[in-house]
């Protein structure tokens, strides 16, 4: 016998401990089963769109630590290299193969945490999530090493980065290089063919492949649903030319495909990682770059592959020493899109799963 | 490497289909009438050669005589771009039609542009502010929001 229920709404967050960071879903259910979700943002929205017109181009990179808090460094990358790109701005070999450094250990950094946080999302909770902490704390004392801060790093200048690394930085990172391959190998055995995790995840949360184009998906999300794209490789920056990696692609766009993409990523990012640290040459660390710098006339667009997806800058500038406009494409925001599509039919268990493996971070989405 | 494509060449082939479409061109970039915005965007996606699949920003500029609303197009397949442009003037209702139906990336973009810059986008399905809450008056990135 069916019984006819009303359906009703639940309100998700903002807090909540399963989504992240402050962000509600105003959820409509029939009995446990999802009919419809509205993603609700804007908690922890600072205007840093707004703020950025008024300060100078230089001013303006520590507002980019505080989108993705998660992978700092990596934002810092996207906006300086789009300055560079509007001003014209040639930086030295030695800071693009820090940057490549900084930037790959922040994306292990990231999906460790992304990785991390699944496990605990599935219900294992905790212990999974600790492990994969222990690696990213020895990136945080990495960076601790280069700048002295461990989540909010400012590294990154226009023109390089602020200084160069300390002399105990490669030897220490050299010893994370050739450690981490036996810790993903352990997570694999531990996780990866664990039953409750495949029966949690296999085919649930599916993004058909064309949704995830037409909804500008990007980043894991993207690649797990079957689309070879990424920027590092699709319009490559920095230097990324001169390095052998390749891009995990998943095939169904479950959230299975999703964590698999993201630990394959990992391994990958390791390889770029020995190849970065083997080539890096010696020598100036930023270029000479006014002090009050006004790029010409124009706009630009950079994008890079960031931990979470394609972060891009869109910069206007009117020959003053601030951007006339300061537009932060932010990747996480854009990947909500689809998330009605892939959890509606699903249980209430399935959407903190599937929103799981999205890998929000709140100070992106709100800015 | 992503090839941009040139914005006169890609305005030549929209001004044969869509006469007095095209307000100016220039090498990185075409902008187009708001009232033909839809038709060309149409046109970008669905013609083979161009495929443009993937509208991977859409954000809104104040330039105080007019409001500019930029589209950054790329085609996954042939990876190429494009940037596609709009212009109102009218600063008390500036509207735009929506293109939430050609790529629903547009969704939370144009809430985003509608709730910070007072962009209308009509045809959006559920337009209202995205960040800020429902009570707020204003849209504070406008040049003339202090």
């Amino acid at each position: 016998m069916v019984i006819k229920t009303e359906p009703f709404i639940l309100n998700m967050g903002p807090q909540h401990p399963s989504t992240h960071g402050v962000f509600r879903m105003r959820v409509t259910l029939d009995g446990e089963v999802v009919v419809d979700v509205e993603p609700i943002i804007g908690y922890l929205h600072r205007g840093i769109e707004k703020l950025a017109e008024g300060r100078t181009y230089t001013q303006n990179i520590p507002f980019t630590d505080r989108l993705d808090y998660v992978a700092s460094m990596t934002n810092n990358l996207a906006y300086v290299l789009a300055v560079e790109k509007l001003a014209g701005i040639e930086i030295p070999e030695r800071a693009e193969y820090l940057r490549i450094i900084m930037a790959e250990s922040m994306r292990i950094a990231s999906h460790l945490m992304a990785v991390g946080f699944f496990i605990n999302d599935l219900g294992a909770l905790m212990t999974p999530m600790l492990y994969m902490w222990r690696e990213r704390e020895k990136l945080l004392d990495l960076f601790e090493m280069v700048c002295g801060q461990r989540l909010t790093y400012n590294y990154m200048r226009i023109g390089g980065v602020s200084h160069d690394v300390p002399e105990d930085f490669l030897p220490a990172l050299k010893r994370f290089v050739a450690e981490m391959p036996r810790f993903l190998d352990e997570y694999d055995q531990l996780l990866s063919q664990n039953e409750i995790v495949l029966v949690r995840s296999k085919g649930v949360g599916i993004l058909p492949r064309e949704t995830a184009i037409n909804t500008a998906a990007s980043g894991p999300v993207l690649r797990a649903s079957g689309v070879k794209w990424d920027i590092r490789k699709a319009d490559p920056y920095s230097i990324y030319e001169r390095f052998d990696f390749e891009i995990p692609v998943g095939t169904v766009g479950d959230n299975y495909d999703r964590y698999r993409v993201r630990v394959q990523e990992m391994r990958q990012s390791v390889r770029i990682l020995e190849q970065a640290i083997a080539q890096l040459p010696e020598g100036e660390v930023c270029a000479e770059v006014p002090h009050s710098l006004r790029p010409p006339v124009g706009e630009v667009y950079g994008h890079i592959e960031a931990p979470k997806g394609e972060l891009g800058f869109y910069l206007v500038s009117d020959n003053s020493i601030a951007p006339y406009r300061f537009h932060i494409r932010p990747p996480t925001m854009i990947n909500l899109t689809a998330l009605k599509d892939m959890v509606v039919g699903w249980k209430v268990a399935d959407l903190i799963i599937t929103f799981g493996s999205i890998d929000v971070c709140l100070g992106e989405i709100d800015r | 490497m992503t090839t941009a494509l040139v914005g006169e060449q890609i305005a030549k082939e929209i001004t044969e289909l869509f006469p007095g479409a095209v307000v100016v061109a220039d090498k990185a970039a075409v902008v187009v009438t708001s009232e033909s915005l839809y038709q060309v965007a149409d046109f970008l996606k669905n013609t083979p050669a161009l495929d443009f699949d993937y509208l991977t920003n859409l954000t809104a500029v104040d330039y105080v005589d007019y409001f500019e609303v930029v589209y950054h197009l790329i085609s996954l397949k042939s990876n190429h771009s494009l940037v596609l442009k709009t212009r109102c003037h009218d600063r008390d209702k500036p509207v735009v039609p929506s293109v939430v139906n050609l790529w629903r990336s547009a969704d939370f973009q144009e809430r985003e542009a509608y709730d910070l810059m007072g962009i209308i986008f009509d045809g959006h399905p559920n337009l209202k502010r995205l960040l800020l809450w429902e009570g707020f008056v204003g849209h504070p990135l406008r040049r003339d929001y202090l």
